[in-house]
């Protein structure tokens, strides 16, 4: 299968008065073509970062990123328009990453802009009609529209240039549940129409599940568990894992108390964090050894882990 | 299972704490009316959870500012009902009787523990301020009281004199509870207290409201939008639909025995961590708005089973089995 992103090393570091802040430290991914890699971690692990730096909307501080095998990460301003066409971002909230003075023809059309008028107006319907926004809607301003259509605008925008790898950073956080499962939806019929390769960033576990091939744990800028998206459910490794999957309500009533391992603590701070591993202050089972770097190693075929009890935690 | 049942009957002896009777509230803005809750009725046992579920502009929000009398009035406005606080109807006291009711008897924590608190005063002031409204102490015994709320919800008692904005969001909002039980109140309302947070800081202030709420004896009404927080944290549980409650009982009834076409409609849009699902089964449409409400039942324009009696006839509240009310003709017709 071919590899369309391929990550080496790549580090982004923002400076802050109170020292280095590493919001994205040495991050490795490879994502197949026409797959979803799903990046999972809470408020502040860098995984939005990760989504810009990846579409260049920020600079990387070090590290390569390769596109289709060719590196991508200093490419000169005038070739990077022509990347953009293949790499798009859905953002988060749809009610603030659309001009509320502009109609929908004209919000859709706006990434059209080298075409004809008529071929424009072909097009705009066109991508209307692929994610269901009905066609009577053409002049419709932002407000007019409910959070589920607005996203379908965000949505229509992002793939009229017919990209072959979307960032999908929180697409329905922003969204009620009956919305949310529409967009959803409308995301995977996407995938398989155009063949799109997605990496869908989120906070929401039971979402990621639902959308990816594989997953990405993300904690304090690091990738610290990254498989199959089946065998990170059934067989979690990391302790934060762990309790990220048990921290989760569960929508259905079982006759067994529940048992959840709370952890204890916030996340710690991203600027200037300690050479071991960032979980240590919170995780149930710290010892001497967590104070070394824990690289991501492969623990069993496909499943690495950024842990050194990981094979005891599973048990 | 008999434990349980006994429980349950004990539990409708009881005289209710909290009575909502045929509540109604309209918002007017610009000519237009707004219905945002329409002859809603529950009541409130003392150490019930009762969980109040439904979407945006359900008006869950409005149901809970009415009981506390801090509806904005323009534009809100109640027009019929009644809140039946032991027997007496809070939507008849004067301002200075419901002052010395909301937050000693009744208290709210908020979705967003930013905006909830002043960013201007110490939390350790904050949470003094609830208590001085309502107790005549000295300065010296509320502040030792405020020590004793802030090592109840595991705040150290050193960021007394710290302000919001040195506090992380899971922080701030047990500060915001602290201020909620400082008086210990009967009953405690929670408007998506955890919303805001991320999930395994989430899993701490659902541990933490849970046991206090265990400790203090306190009856709850829990608004939220997440069947995973009622499963666990209710007893009972109100799906809101369009300003009407459209089905209540036991959450066990609601999970196990859903009758109703939407709730049924929730759960199928639900993406479930355990389940195997490859697609997932999105609710029709919109909830209608508030201002344009459908007739008859609201829920006809997206209900899979609607026929013509659906559109014409408002479905009244059933009762199908004990303890088990639902809001819809066909539920009915299936018992």
């Amino acid at each position: 299968m071919e590899t369309l992103i391929e990550t080496r090393n790549l580090k982004k570091y923002f400076s802050s008065p109170k020292g280095t802040l590493h919001a994205v430290d040495d991050v490795n991914i490879k994502i197949n073509a026409g797959h979803t890699i799903g990046i999972v971690g809470e408020s502040g692990c860098g995984k939005s970062t990760l989504g810009r730096v990846l579409l260049h909307l920020t600079d990387s501080t070090s590290g390569q990123i390769f596109y289709r095998g060719e590196d991508i990460t200093d490419v000169p301003p005038e070739k990077m328009s022509a990347l953009r066409q293949k790499m798009q971002i859905i953002f988060q909230d749809p009610y603030s990453s659309v001009d509320p003075r502009m109609y929908i023809e004209k919000l859709i059309g706006e990434a059209l802009r080298n075409f004809s008028k008529a071929e424009r107006q072909k097009k705009t319907l066109e991508l209307m009609d692929l994610v269901g926004i009905p066609r009577r809607l053409i002049y419709s301003y932002p407000h007019e529209l409910d959070g589920g259509l607005r996203q379908r605008v965000v949505i229509a925008r992002a793939l009229a240039l017919d990209p072959e790898f979307v960032v999908c950073d929180e697409p329905v956080s922003a969204l009620d549940v009956s919305i949310q499962a529409q967009i959803l939806n409308l995301l995977n019929e996407l995938q398989r129409a155009k063949n799109l390769t997605y990496m869908f960033i989120t906070h929401d576990l039971s979402v990621v599940r639902y959308v990816s091939d594989e997953i990405c744990v993300m904690y304090l800028g690091q990738v610290i568990e990254h498989c199959a998206t089946k065998e990170l459910f059934a067989h979690p490794m990391h302790p934060y894992t762990n309790a990220l999957l048990s921290a989760v309500p569960v929508p259905r009533l079982s006759d067994k108390p529940l048992h959840r391992e709370i952890i204890h603590g916030e996340v710690t701070s991203p600027i200037n964090p300690p050479a071991g591993c960032r979980f240590v202050g919170r995780c149930p089972y710290a010892s001497d050894e967590c104070a070394a770097p824990q690289p991501l190693a492969e623990v069993t075929p496909g499943h690495y882990v950024a842990c050194c009890k990981a094979a005891g935690v599973n048990q | 299972m008999t434990e349980h049942l006994s429980e349950q009957i004990e539990k409708t002896e009881r005289p209710a704490l909290l009575e909502i009777s045929d509540l109604w509230v309209q918002y007017r803005a610009g000519g237009e009316i707004v219905q945002a809750v329409n002859g809603v009725s529950f009541q409130l046992h003392e150490r019930q959870t009762l969980a109040l579920v439904g979407e945006t502009g359900a008006g869950k929000t409005t149901i809970a500012k009415a009981i506390m009398g801090i509806l904005p009035d323009p534009p809100a406005k109640v027009v019929g009902g009644e809140i039946l606080l032991d027997g007496d109807d809070m939507l008849k006291m004067k301002k200075d009787r419901l002052r010395k009711i909301r937050g000693a008897r009744i208290s709210m924590i908020f979705q967003d523990p930013m905006t909830a608190l002043s960013p201007v005063y110490t939390i350790g002031n904050q949470i003094e301020e609830a208590y001085l409204e309502h107790f005549n102490v000295s300065r010296a015994e509320a502040r030792k009281r405020t020590v004793e709320l802030l090592n109840m919800v595991g705040i150290s008692e050193e960021r007394y004199g710290e302000y919001p904005h040195q506090f992380s969001g899971g922080m701030r909002q047990r500060v915001v509870i602290a201020i909620a039980l400082a008086c210990n109140p009967n009953i405690l309302i929670a408007d998506e207290p955890t919303t805001a947070l991320d999930v395994t800081i989430q899993a701490q202030v659902l541990d933490l409201i849970y046991r206090l709420k265990e400790q203090n004896g306190t009856s709850m009404i829990l608004i939220t939008h997440d069947l995973g927080i009622v499963a666990e944290n209710c007893d009972d549980v109100a799906i809101v639909y369009a300003g009407e409650i459209v089905e209540q009982g036991t959450k066990e009834h609601i999970f196990n025995e859903t009758a109703h076409p939407y709730t049924k409609g929730l759960f199928g849009a639900l993406p479930d961590m355990a389940g195997e699902d490859e697609k997932l089964h999105p609710i029709a449409g919109l909830p209608p708005s508030p201002s344009n409400l459908p007739t008859g039942c609201k829920f006809h324009p997206h209900c899979p089973n609607a026929c013509s009696r659906c559109e014409k006839e408002a479905p009244p509240m059933t009762e199908i089995s004990a303890g088990h009310y639902v809001r819809c003709f066909l539920a009915q017709e299936e018992i």
